[in-house]
C-alpha cells in the first residue's frame, strides 16, 4: 500500500493516553509493512515529553508546537491537520470525546471517507478498506468497505486493539511553521470538574449497579436493599443519570466514574462499550438481565437470566435469611 | 432565534431485541417498535426550551421515508413549530456523508441561527453533525450538555467529556451542536398533543427540490458501504446459572461469598 499512515497522539499533563500504542498495532493491521508517523499537537515542556516518548514506539514524529494548542481545541487541530497531512493520507484518531469532536469535520475537510468507532480491521483489498463497526448499542455487528482511494480517517475505539511491543528509534520533525493561523470561532473557556457526589463509588470492593432494566424509580430501592444486605454500594449506568434517578457522581462509565471492585454486581445493564469503559481491574461480575442477548453477558463471569425485579428481591430475602 | 434539529426515526433498543436476519443483510425489522432517536429528543426539548426563552422558530427535520412523517408530527406534538420531510429513492443508501450533504442543502434554502442534532443514533457514528458543520464551515460541538444563551453573537456552551466532567467553551453563531442525554428532562407527549399536530401539513423535499446532484449522494455516492449484520462468534462469555429461581439464587450467594462479594 502506498497510502501514508498517520497517527494523532491524544496526551495530557505530559503522558500520551494509552490510545497511542493502540493506534500503531492498529495501523499495522491495515498495512504491516506501513511506516506510521505520530502527530502531537501541544505547547512547551509537556510537548516536547510526549514527543520523546512517541519517538520510542513511531519511527516518525510530527511536533506541532504553539500556544493555542496548549489545550485540545478539535476546531483548531483540524486546520493544524489539514495543512499537514499529505492527499489519501489515512488518519487513525482515539475514539473519544476529542476524537468524536475533530473527525467527522476533518474527514470532510480532506475529502476522506470516516470510518467511526472502528473495532476491528480484516485489511485493504486495493484501495477497499474492510472494518468492523457495532451498532445498536453493541447488539450487532457490521462488516464495512470503505473506499480510501482519496485517504480516509479512522476513529479507532479504545481497547480493541491490544498495544504490543513496537519499538522504534524515531525522528522527532518540528512541523510548527505549517500550523497556519490556529484561529477558531470556538474558543476554550475552562474544564469544569465533576460534582463530588455523597457516596464515592471508587471506593467500594463491591458494586451493585443498576441499568435501565430497572425500570422505574421507585424500584432502585431494590437494588439498595440488596446493597445493604451485602454491604456493597449502588452505582449506575448512563440512563438512570440522565433520568435523574441518581446522582452523576454514581454513574460508571467513561463519561462518569472509572471503578476497580472486586465484585460488581449488574443488574439490568445492557453493557454498552461506554459502560464497560469505566470497569478496571477485572471485577467479578455478575450479570442479571432478563434478555440473553444482552452484551453484559459476554463479558459477565455469572449470568442470570431473569426479570431482576422479580429475583433480586428473593435473593436479598434469602441472603437475610442466612445471616 | 431560528434553530433547525435534525432528526431521525430508529428501531427503541430499549423495547427491542435485535436480530440479524438469516442471510445478514439486515436486522428483522418485522416487529421492531420505532421511535425517534433518544439523542434527537434531547436536542428538541432543549431547542423548545431556547425558543421560549428568546423567542423564534423551531424547525425539525428528517431524512427518511414515509414512515419518517410520524417522528415529525411527535416532536411538533412537543412544540416544534415546523417539519420537513427530506425524503426521495436516490437518498436510500447514503453514508453519513451523504445524509449530512442532503441535510446541508436544505439549510442553505433557509437561514438558521443554531442547528442541533442528537450526538449520535442507531448506527452510533456520531458523525452527521461534524460534517454537517464542516460543510456549511460552521463551528461544531459535540457532546453538549449544556447551552447558555446570552444576547450577543455568541453563545456558552458545555460538553461532555471523559470522567463526567464538563468542557466550557464560547462558540459562534451560527453553529452546529450534538446534544448529549441528559442536558434537559424532555416533556411528555400525550395522545392528545399528537392529534392536534395531526394534520399539519408537512412539506416534503426531494432530490430535484434541494438541488442535490445525483451522484453526491444515495448508494452511488457512499464511500462507506455496510456489507452485512452479524453476531460475533461468542467469547467464553458469562456461565448462565440454570434451575429453578430458587436454585439460581442458591447457587449464586455461593459464588458470592467465595468472591468476598457478602460482607
Amino acid at each position: 500500500m502506498t497510502q501514508p499512515i498517520f497517527a494523532y497522539i491524544a496526551h495530557k499533563n505530559g503522558v500520551a493516553d494509552d490510545s497511542a500504542l493502540e493506534l500503531i498495532v492498529a495501523a499495522k493491521k491495515i498495512d504491516p509493512s506501513a511506516s506510521v508517523t505520530a502527530i502531537v499537537c501541544g505547547n512547551g515542556a509537556e510537548l516536547d515529553s510526549v514527543c520523546t516518548a512517541m519517538s520510542a514506539v513511531y519511527p516518525d514524529v510530527w511536533k506541532v508546537s504553539n500556544p493555542a494548542l496548549a489545550y485540545p481545541n478539535a476546531e483548531v487541530i483540524r486546520g493544524v491537520l489539514v495543512n499537514l497531512l499529505p492527499a489519501s493520507a489515512v488518519t487513525l484518531v482515539p475514539h473519544d470525546t476529542f476524537g468524536m469532536d475533530l473527525s467527522p469535520g476533518l474527514s470532510i475537510k480532506l475529502n476522506a471517507a470516516f470510518v467511526s468507532d472502528v473495532v476491528g480491521i480484516e485489511g485493504v483489498d486495493g484501495a477497499v478498506l474492510k472494518a468492523v463497526r457495532q451498532e445498536f448499542g453493541g447488539q450487532v455487528s457490521t462488516h464495512i468497505h470503505c473506499d480510501m482511494a482519496s485517504g480516509v480517517v479512522l476513529n479507532i475505539r479504545s481497547g480493541a486493539f491490544l498495544a504490543d511491543d513496537s519499538k522504534a528509534s524515531g525522528a522527532v520533525t518540528d512541523k510548527s511553521g505549517q500550523a497556519g493561523d490556529c484561529k477558531a470561532k470556538r474558543r476554550f473557556i475552562e474544564v469544569v470538574a465533576a460534582e463530588v457526589g455523597d457516596v464515592d463509588i471508587t471506593k467500594s470492593d463491591v458494586l451493585v449497579s443498576v441499568g435501565r432494566g430497572i425500570e422505574e424509580q421507585d424500584n432502585i430501592a431494590i437494588a439498595q436493599e440488596l446493597a445493604d444486605t451485602i454491604g456493597a454500594v449502588v452505582s449506575c449506568s448512563r440512563p438512570i443519570v440522565d433520568a435523574k434517578w441518581l446522582e452523576k457522581a454514581r454513574q460508571v462509565g467513561t463519561s462518569g466514574k472509572t471503578v476497580k471492585p472486586k465484585v460488581y454486581i449488574a443488574l439490568g445493564i445492557s453493557g454498552s462499550f461506554q459502560h464497560l469503559g469505566g470497569l478496571k481491574g477485572n471485577p467479578f461480575i455478575v450479570a442479571i438481565n432478563k434478555n440473553p442477548k444482552a452484551p453484559i453477558f459476554q463479558v459477565a463471569d455469572i449470568g442470570v437470566v431473569l426479570d431482576l425485579l422479580e429475583f433480586v428481591p428473593e435473593l436479598t430475602e434469602k441472603i437475610k435469611e442466612m445471616k | 432565534m431560528e434553530i433547525l434539529v435534525c432528526v431521525k426515526r430508529v428501531p427503541d433498543t430499549a423495547e427491542n431485541e435485535i436480530v440479524v436476519n438469516g442471510k445478514g443483510t439486515d436486522i428483522e425489522r418485522g416487529d421492531l417498535v420505532y421511535s425517534v432517536n433518544e439523542w434527537d429528543n434531547y436536542a428538541v426539548e432543549e431547542a423548545i426550551q431556547i425558543r421560549d426563552r428568546v423567542g423564534g422558530t423551531v424547525t425539525v427535520v428528517t431524512v427518511g421515508d414515509g414512515d419518517s412523517e410520524e417522528i415529525l408530527r411527535r416532536e411538533m406534538a412537543m412544540g416544534a413549530d415546523k417539519g420537513i420531510l427530506l425524503s426521495d429513492d436516490a437518498f436510500n443508501g447514503s453514508d453519513g456523508k451523504g445524509v449530512a450533504t442532503i441535510l446541508k442543502s436544505e439549510i442553505a434554502k433557509g437561514k438558521y441561527d443554531l442547528i442541533l442534532t442528537g450526538a449520535q443514533a442507531d448506527d452510533g457514528a456520531a458523525q452527521v453533525g461534524g460534517m454537517l458543520a464542516a460543510m456549511l464551515d460552521m463551528p461544531y460541538a459535540s457532546l453538549v450538555n449544556k447551552i447558555e444563551t446570552g444576547s450577543g453573537n455568541t453563545i456558552k456552551i458545555g460538553r461532555e467529556i471523559e470522567g463526567g466532567n464538563q468542557e466550557m467553551s464560547e462558540i459562534d453563531l451560527p453553529c452546529v451542536l450534538s446534544i448529549q442525554t441528559g442536558i434537559n428532562e424532555p416533556r411528555y407527549v400525550g395522545i392528545r398533543g399528537i392529534r392536534k399536530v395531526a394534520s399539519v401539513e408537512i412539506p416534503v423535499h426531494g432530490a430535484g427540490d434541494l438541488g442535490v446532484a445525483a451522484g453526491s449522494v444515495g448508494a452511488a455516492g457512499a464511500k462507506v458501504k455496510r456489507v452485512d449484520y452479524f453476531i460475533p462468534p461468542a467469547g467464553e462469555g458469562a456461565e448462565i446459572l440454570e434451575g429453578s429461581s430458587d436454585e439460581i439464587a442458591e447457587k449464586l450467594i455461593e459464588l458470592l461469598k467465595s468472591k468476598g462479594g457478602i460482607k
